[in-house]
């Protein structure tokens, strides 16, 4: 899954896309000037070897000012222009927001993993769902430190501060499963709270939203109960669990969620995540079992 | 022992100051190999999450405080005064205080790693993390105690600086004339002045929070974790400069000695110190793109960030002006002083990308925004600082630097550097972020870290090799006398009080009556 800025697929991130190419083309042009300067100087003025002590000095400059001038101006022209190309596309990725316009999600950090959930009471996390070739508008929060969050193919990275929310506009132009990393250290686990935005077709994006608002259907085993539901039944604490079983990944994009991964995550979550707040739990080897094929089962 | 302890000689404190530098240096440097060595492959658990976070605070803090600010410093205290005609520092004891609260502070934040608890938010520790309900254990107080002390001992040498500068000039060393290395220390101190306070006071209100409960920068309480952010960077963007202008200064003894000419555009070169020093107050929110703050707001800071590169570049463009014409000597230091050009024109301009705020809503807190910052700190700062061992070690020593092992520490920096670095940009725009203790086995995400990793070992091999140059040289080196530059300020002088000075070169017009740089009076 190739990530970063070589490869974006919504329009805000092609512009930065090309402002970043803007960039590069002035940079190397600056850079081929002075290295070339440089290398001239080197190669056109070196001393040769073994001058006497005595020799002569070669005839002072001790400046000009037209050079300076010329040198001092002509940075600035350039720069005039990249500014004016820089506010041009911040205005293009940060549309302005209608007056009122309520967010279609609310993307939440916590350490560490995201979740995001929906106006019709949908929560999910770590692989939050969009419609293809629709603008959603996503409120970003934290509810612990500052966290970042950042799909590099579909937008902008913003910061997610405890008690400040942010927005950000999130599309995709084509279908299609992107990565998004945490960009702002948030402690222990930091390296490994991702997360997928999977965008799909209108149709199946609606029919995703009406699945995972229905109720699991078979009570939980009393395992979880007495050892899970204190973090897992609130969504502040610990992720929700409610559609698991439909999910791609376990651990905040961390591992494919299969069987064997997930009884490894309920036996020993220390050692496939060392840092994250599940505690090992010591579950007896059928206790692991029971959890497995209920989660299993939560589609 | 007690000639250490109660030195307070300029010379003496300044020695002490680099051999301090070195020391934390090497350690420093340890930390980083451990880092690189987490990092060589995806996926390593040679270090638990949590000891990679320590690590790398520990990293980032050591470079930054003990490290590059002290090596700027000692070079200031020991050539302030000889440049300038003065027999020592306005105030001799002041110099001694500000080193050993930088030692105290030093030692007080090596000591965490006793409690098992060294710091681990990072060398800017943002609040909340850095509170005490997410970071419980004693570690964050260390950090915090100890750049207090660190930093009052910063602001206490800065203020002797100014003094002696202002004060202790000999007969003739006119503003005007003042060595660019003088000119640059004199600005620098004042920065320092203006924003190591912003951090001390910061740091006193992080105490408050964590053990008296103050809550200034927890949102939950009503606190707020965004002016910790602003009150860091005010402090922390103008100490980027305050990091780079005396290597500046450095480079602009250096580069006009080796290539026998006078520094090309003396007052521009003085001049955009001060258009650096000014604008440098107002870039801060630059490190805070990221952050929802209005368009507005982030279109001012991102013009003043990139104006700040117009004198940056004029002093790139009047050093190599300098070497145009000239009758260029290729010593080791003038090789570094060379590849500073290079490498911090690399460094400042990927700094220009992170002023178009668009490109830093993807770039920042990537592997991106790493390579920039080795590029002007180590590219910059520490290239001109080995430009400047190899300057001024006969000064300070008697001996010559060895050359032909200075060559080889050139070249093996000059590689191990731009393989560890160079290839940290391309990690960041493949979207690698910064501060991760291991990575999944992404496309290029585990060669290219492996590179860097191989880089990092030849740059390691290449610092030893200049330790070793340093130990060898001290004893078998050439013996220097008290000019071996045949250079023009008054730190060659072999008895200044007998130099009168009437230009910006007076041992040039010593050396010259025939053609001194001052127009004799007819």
């Amino acid at each position: 899954m190739p990530l970063g800025s070589f490869n974006p697929h919504s329009s805000q991130t092609q512009i930065i896309t090309a402002l970043f190419a803007n960039v590069l083309i002035l940079s190397a042009a600056v850079f081929l000037i002075v290295a070339g300067l440089v290398a001239y100087a080197v190669v056109r003025y070196r001393a040769e070897k073994g001058l006497p002590a005595g020799e002569t000095e070669p005839p002072p400059n001790f400046g000009s000012r037209p050079i300076e001038i010329a040198w001092t101006v002509l940075p600035i022209l350039i720069l005039t222009a990249l500014f004016v190309m820089t506010v041009r596309a911040m205005a293009r990725i940060d549309a302005p927001l209608e007056p009122g316009r309520a967010p279609d999600l609310v993307i939440t950090g916590h350490q560490w993993w995201w979740d995001a959930r929906y106006t019709n009471g949908v929560i999910a996390p770590s692989e939050i769902h969009i419609p293809a070739s629709r603008r959603m508008l996503a409120e970003i929060d934290s509810t612990d430190v500052i966290h970042d969050f950042w799909v590099p193919q579909l937008a902008r990275k913003i910061d997610a501060v405890p008690g400040r929310p942010a927005y950000v506009w999130l599309e995709a132009d084509t279908p299609g499963t992107y990565r998004g990393e945490c960009s702002e250290f948030c402690g222990a686990d930091h390296a490994r709270m991702h997360f997928l935005v999977i965008a799909e077709p209108e149709a199946e994006y609606s029919a995703w939203l009406q699945r995972e608002s229905q109720p699991a259907r078979t009570p939980p085993p009393v395992t979880f109960q007495q050892k899970c539901a204190d973090c897992h039944a609130n969504p502040a604490k610990g992720p929700d669990l409610s559609h698991i079983a439909s999910r791609q990944t376990l651990g905040a994009a961390l591992s494919p969620n299969n069987p064997a991964n997930l009884a490894l995550w309920i036996e020993k979550p220390q050692s496939v995540k060392p840092g994250n707040r599940m505690p090992d739990q010591q579950l007896s080897g059928s206790e692991v079992a029971a959890l497995t094929s209920w989660l299993g089962s939560l589609q | 022992m007690s000639g250490v302890l109660g030195a307070v000689d300029h010379k003496r404190i300044g020695v002490l100051y680099l051999f301090s530098a070195l020391i934390f240096a090497l350690i420093g440097g340890a930390e980083a190999m451990v880092m690189r060595a987490q990092l060589s492959l995806p996926n390593l658990k040679l270090l638990t999450p949590d000891t990679y976070n320590q690590v790398f605070t520990m990293h980032g803090t050591t470079m930054i405080f003990l490290v590059v600010m002290p090596v700027l410093t000692g070079f200031g205290v020991y050539l302030i005064p000889l440049m300038i005609g003065a027999h020592d520092m306005a105030f001799p004891c002041l110099s001694a205080v500000a080193f050993w609260l930088h030692i105290v502070g030093g030692l007080l934040l090596y000591l965490s790693f006793a409690t098992g608890n060294a710091p681990n938010a990072g060398w800017f520790s943002y609040a909340p993390l850095s509170e005490k309900q997410y970071s419980p254990g004693p570690g964050l107080d260390f950090w915090a105690v100890s750049l207090i002390l660190i930093g009052s001992g910063i602001i206490a040498s800065a203020i002797n600086f100014i003094v002696t500068i202002a004060a202790s000039r000999t007969a003739g060393m006119t503003i005007r004339r003042l060595p660019l290395f003088v000119w640059m220390n004199l600005v620098n101190a004042v920065m320092i002045i203006f924003a190591l306070p912003v951090l001390v006071a910061s740091l006193v209100m992080l105490l408050g929070d964590r053990l008296l409960h103050a809550r200034f920068f927890d949102a939950a309480q009503g606190g707020s974790p965004l002016l910790w952010q602003h009150y860091f960077w005010i402090f922390g963007h103008p100490e980027v400069y305050i990091m780079i202008l005396p290597a500046f200064g450095m480079i602009s003894e250096i580069i006009p000695v080796f290539s026998r000419k006078p520094i090309f555009g003396y007052p521009f070169v003085a001049a955009s110190t001060l258009a650096i020093a000014f604008l440098s107050y107002g870039v801060w929110v630059h490190h805070m793109f990221a952050v929802a703050l209005g368009r507005t707001l982030l279109s001012v800071f991102a013009a003043a960030s990139m104006l700040i590169a117009v004198p940056t570049g004029v002093k790139v463009f009047n050093w190599t002006t300098t070497m145009l014409g000239g009758s260029i000597r290729f010593t080791t230091s003038m090789l570094f002083a060379v590849a500073f050009l290079l490498e911090f024109t690399i460094g400042g301009l990927s700094g220009v990308a992170f002023a178009a705020v668009p490109v830093d809503w993807q770039m920042t807190d990537t592997y991106f925004v790493v390579a920039h910052i080795h590029y002007v700190l180590f590219g910059g700062t520490l290239f001109a600082v080995f430009a400047g061992v190899y300057y001024w070690f006969p000064k300070m020593t008697g001996k010559l630097l060895d050359e032909p092992l200075g060559r080889w520490h050139f070249w093996l920096i000059v590689v191990g550097f731009n393989a560890t670095f160079f290839v940290q940009h391309i990690l960041g725009l493949l979207g690698m972020p910064r501060r991760v203790y291991t990575y999944a086995d992404f496309p290029w995400w585990g060669p290219l870290n492996l590179i860097s990793t191989i880089g990092a070992g030849i740059l390691t091999f290449g610092v030893l090799l200049f330790v070793a140059n340093v130990l060898v040289s001290l004893r078998f080196g050439a013996v220097a006398g008290c000019d071996p530059w045949n250079a023009w300020t008054l730190e060659w002088a072999e008895d200044f009080s007998a130099v009168t000075v009437q230009s910006r070169r007076p041992l040039w017009d010593l050396k010259h009556p025939e053609a001194p740089d001052w127009v004799p009076e007819s």
